[in-house]
């Protein structure tokens, strides 16, 4: 009953990150909650797997927000002013219903695949359903790398999840987590480009 | 020794290594030849035999390796694919030098090409799905140089390949289920579609293909090419490694419909862009989407015609993306733009490099007596035996494509100047470019040429190579 609740208790942390990263502007903010996404799903992963093999992820989870928050923090101060566009009536109340919206598709499309999937529970395809819609979702609305990257590892996110219940393997969680740092790598690496000239250009 | 060894160890120690050395044409020559000998060695040594060097000194290639407790074998039917693979490889390290960019483009590709390799030779075959995705990652420095700010086409390069990922492991995983109980239709449908989504991004079937014209007016024309080449081509193996494993996908009744629908609608849009585009970069783009359409074309007519039409295609798709991509990038180099307005009357600065882009474009649509002439012709008689209509839109997209490569024609020829001809453009690059179309049309006179490299492919696949 306990390990129910807090089973559900993560799948609200992963909803609240996922609609962090869409209405927060502020990288530090971001992170974050990206930090706090792989607390969650590390908790739903080890429903599964054991719970060394689940500590991969969350410590795969966090080196990749260190990744980016280094790469991030080295930049320019002048650049780390979040864009102050979005506007409550124009931007963030938008985002929050539509991850309003993806949050009740995530929870009537849970029983369809909680049967679709053997030994299975509806907690993680909960969890998971969230995480690859709002993935979804901050992908179509950002061509900002570093946001770019955060949608992304969201949505590998939620699909490490509902991919912990059907296979186990070692070498799979390996390559897993070196693909989730190579994104964070190569999130860093775009976020740096043109970053020496965007500086100069600054001064 | 190990083949995996050879052919994927080997090329990814020397990547690293290749970073060290200053000169760019060293690191091209360095880089081709390297994959010239890889591409002999696969060619002329056999695996799995002992090789006798004197009375007391013999060597055998093993198949396998194993990694962590999964194998990654090379069989002996491989050998002629990798001697493809390392050949056209060879060419493109070897042009990097022309096209300036060796220093990043010769140790990122051959890393890639070994990972693509490596990809489809792993047991499990799952792996591949992560491997292909770590190969995608590895050419994201290659599309957008650091100098550069990423543009929307890397971007939605990486998004398009990463959402592959999920699909193709979730079906390897639906598969192993249908192997067990292949009565299962619900569960050999959800597979089915799985998979063809997973290859749907990775193949950029439409309406996922729009970063190809993106990237092509944002980054090296040179290092695109490369990865418009290798993907799909790694990704068609992959493919085909899949049909030759299940019987029950390779005879599900669907299948050539649904390859040909994808084929058409991809030669369709492709061709019809390409008419409409007055960017060459952005119709190269387009051209490659056609390419990427015949392929699956080719794909759709594996009962009646096996793997021949497909091998057909490898090289003249290879060596006309290899020439057009090299022009491209000398001109957008020494012109800065490819725009229409900006490359009027060319053809008198740069004879040879704007051949090398009409023959390039001419060999694309099919032209009689060019390289891809006899591969387009026996898809098209093909699809044309199967479905008429399905053949008139080949030619309605073909007849667009036409129309993009007699505007480049009429832009380039398009002056003014009384000054006369001039041959501008480094000596290598108008020699590269200038063999390129002579082996172009070579391969259009001759094609019997490149039998003894394409007739040992399909063995690679043994329920569908015939």
């Amino acid at each position: 009953m306990a390990t129910q609740i807090i089973s559900w208790i993560s799948v609200f942390i992963l909803f609240l990150a996922t609609l962090s990263f869409l209405i927060t502007q502020d990288w530090r903010w971001s992170l974050a909650a990206l930090a706090l996404l792989y607390l969650g799903v590390f908790w739903l992963t080890q429903l599964h797997w054991t719970f060394s093999m689940s500590a991969v992820k969350l410590v795969t989870g966090w080196m990749v927000a260190t990744i980016l928050g280094i790469t991030r923090s080295a930049l320019d101060p002048e650049l780390d002013t979040p864009p102050q566009h979005l506007s409550w009536s124009q931007g963030r109340f938008f985002r929050i219903l539509t991850a309003v919206l993806a949050l009740v598709l995530a929870i009537s499309t849970t029983p369809t695949v909680t049967a679709l999937l053997p030994g299975i529970g509806a907690v993680e395809v909960t969890g998971s359903l969230i995480l690859l819609i709002m993935g979804l979702l901050l992908l179509g609305l950002t061509v900002e790398p570093l946001h770019v990257i955060i949608g992304l590892l969201t949505f590998i996110a939620g699909f490490e999840i509902l991919y912990a219940a059907v296979e186990d393997a070692t070498l799979v969680a390996a390559l897993l987590a070196i693909i989730n740092l190579g994104l964070a790598l190569v999130g860093a690496y775009l976020i740096t480009a043109n970053a020496e000239e965007n500086q100069e250009k600054n001064r | 020794m190990s083949a995996p060894l050879i052919w994927i160890g080997i090329p990814l120690l020397l990547a690293p290594l290749l970073w060290f050395i200053k000169r760019g044409d060293i690191i091209a020559f360095f880089g081709g030849i390297s994959a010239l000998f890889l591409s002999a060695l696969a060619w002329l040594i056999p695996i799995n035999t002992a090789i006798r060097i004197t009375a007391n000194i013999s060597f055998k290639i093993s198949d396998s390796i194993e990694i962590l407790g999964r194998q990654i074998i090379i069989n002996p039917e491989d050998q002629s694919l990798l001697a493809l693979l390392y050949g056209l490889a060879a060419l493109w390290f070897f042009g990097s030098s022309a096209a300036y960019i060796a220093r990043r483009f010769v140790p990122l590709g051959m890393t890639i090409l070994a990972l693509l390799i490596a990809s489809l030779a792993v047991e499990p075959f799952l792996y591949a799905a992560l491997i292909i995705q770590t190969a995608i990652l590895i050419a994201v420095p290659l599309l957008s140089p650091p100098e550069n700010k990423p543009g929307r086409g890397v971007i939605r390069f990486l998004i398009y390949q990463t959402l592959a990922m999920p699909f193709i492991l979730f079906s390897g995983w639906l598969l192993a289920g249908v192997e067990s109980s292949p009565g299962d239709i619900e569960l050999l449908t959800q597979a089915a579609v799985l998979l063809a989504l997973g290859f749907a991004f990775l193949l950029s079937i439409f309406p996922l293909f729009t970063w190809i014209p993106l990237l092509m007016e944002e980054a090296s024309p040179y290092a695109v090419g490369f990865i418009l080449w290798l993907l799909p081509t790694a990704v068609f193996l992959f493919a085909l490694g899949f049909l030759n494993r299940y019987a029950w996908l390779r005879e599900y009744p669907q299948l050539p419909n649904v390859l040909r629908t994808a084929g058409l609608i991809m030669v369709l849009t492709g061709g019809l862009s390409a008419a409409f585009q007055r960017h060459l970069g952005r119709m190269m783009g387009y051209a490659s989407i056609v390419n990427m359409g015949f392929s699956l074309l080719s794909l759709s007519l594996i009962a009646d015609h096996q793997l021949s039409a497909f091998s057909l295609l490898l090289i003249p798709q290879a060596l006309g993306l290899v020439i057009w991509s090299l022009a491209l990038s000398v001109l957008k180099m020494r012109e800065k733009s490819l725009d229409f307005k900006n490359v009027q009357g060319m053809i008198q600065r740069y004879p040879i490099i704007i051949s090398g882009i009409i023959f390039a474009h001419f060999s694309a649509i099919g032209l009689p007596l060019l390289a891809g002439f006899p591969p387009i012709i026996a898809i098209w008689s093909g699809v044309a035996k199967e479905e008429i209509i399905a053949a008139s839109w080949v030619a309605i997209g073909l007849a667009s494509l036409l129309t993009g490569a007699i505007r480049t024609l009429a832009v380039v020829v398009m002056t003014d100047d009384e000054d006369g001809w001039t041959l501008n453009g480094g000596t290598l690059q108008n020699i590269l470019i200038g063999l390129g179309i002579f082996f172009i049309l070579l391969l259009g006179i001759f094609p019997q040429f490149s039998y003894p490299v394409l007739s040992n492919l399909p063995s690679a696949f043994r329920y569908i190579g015939g």
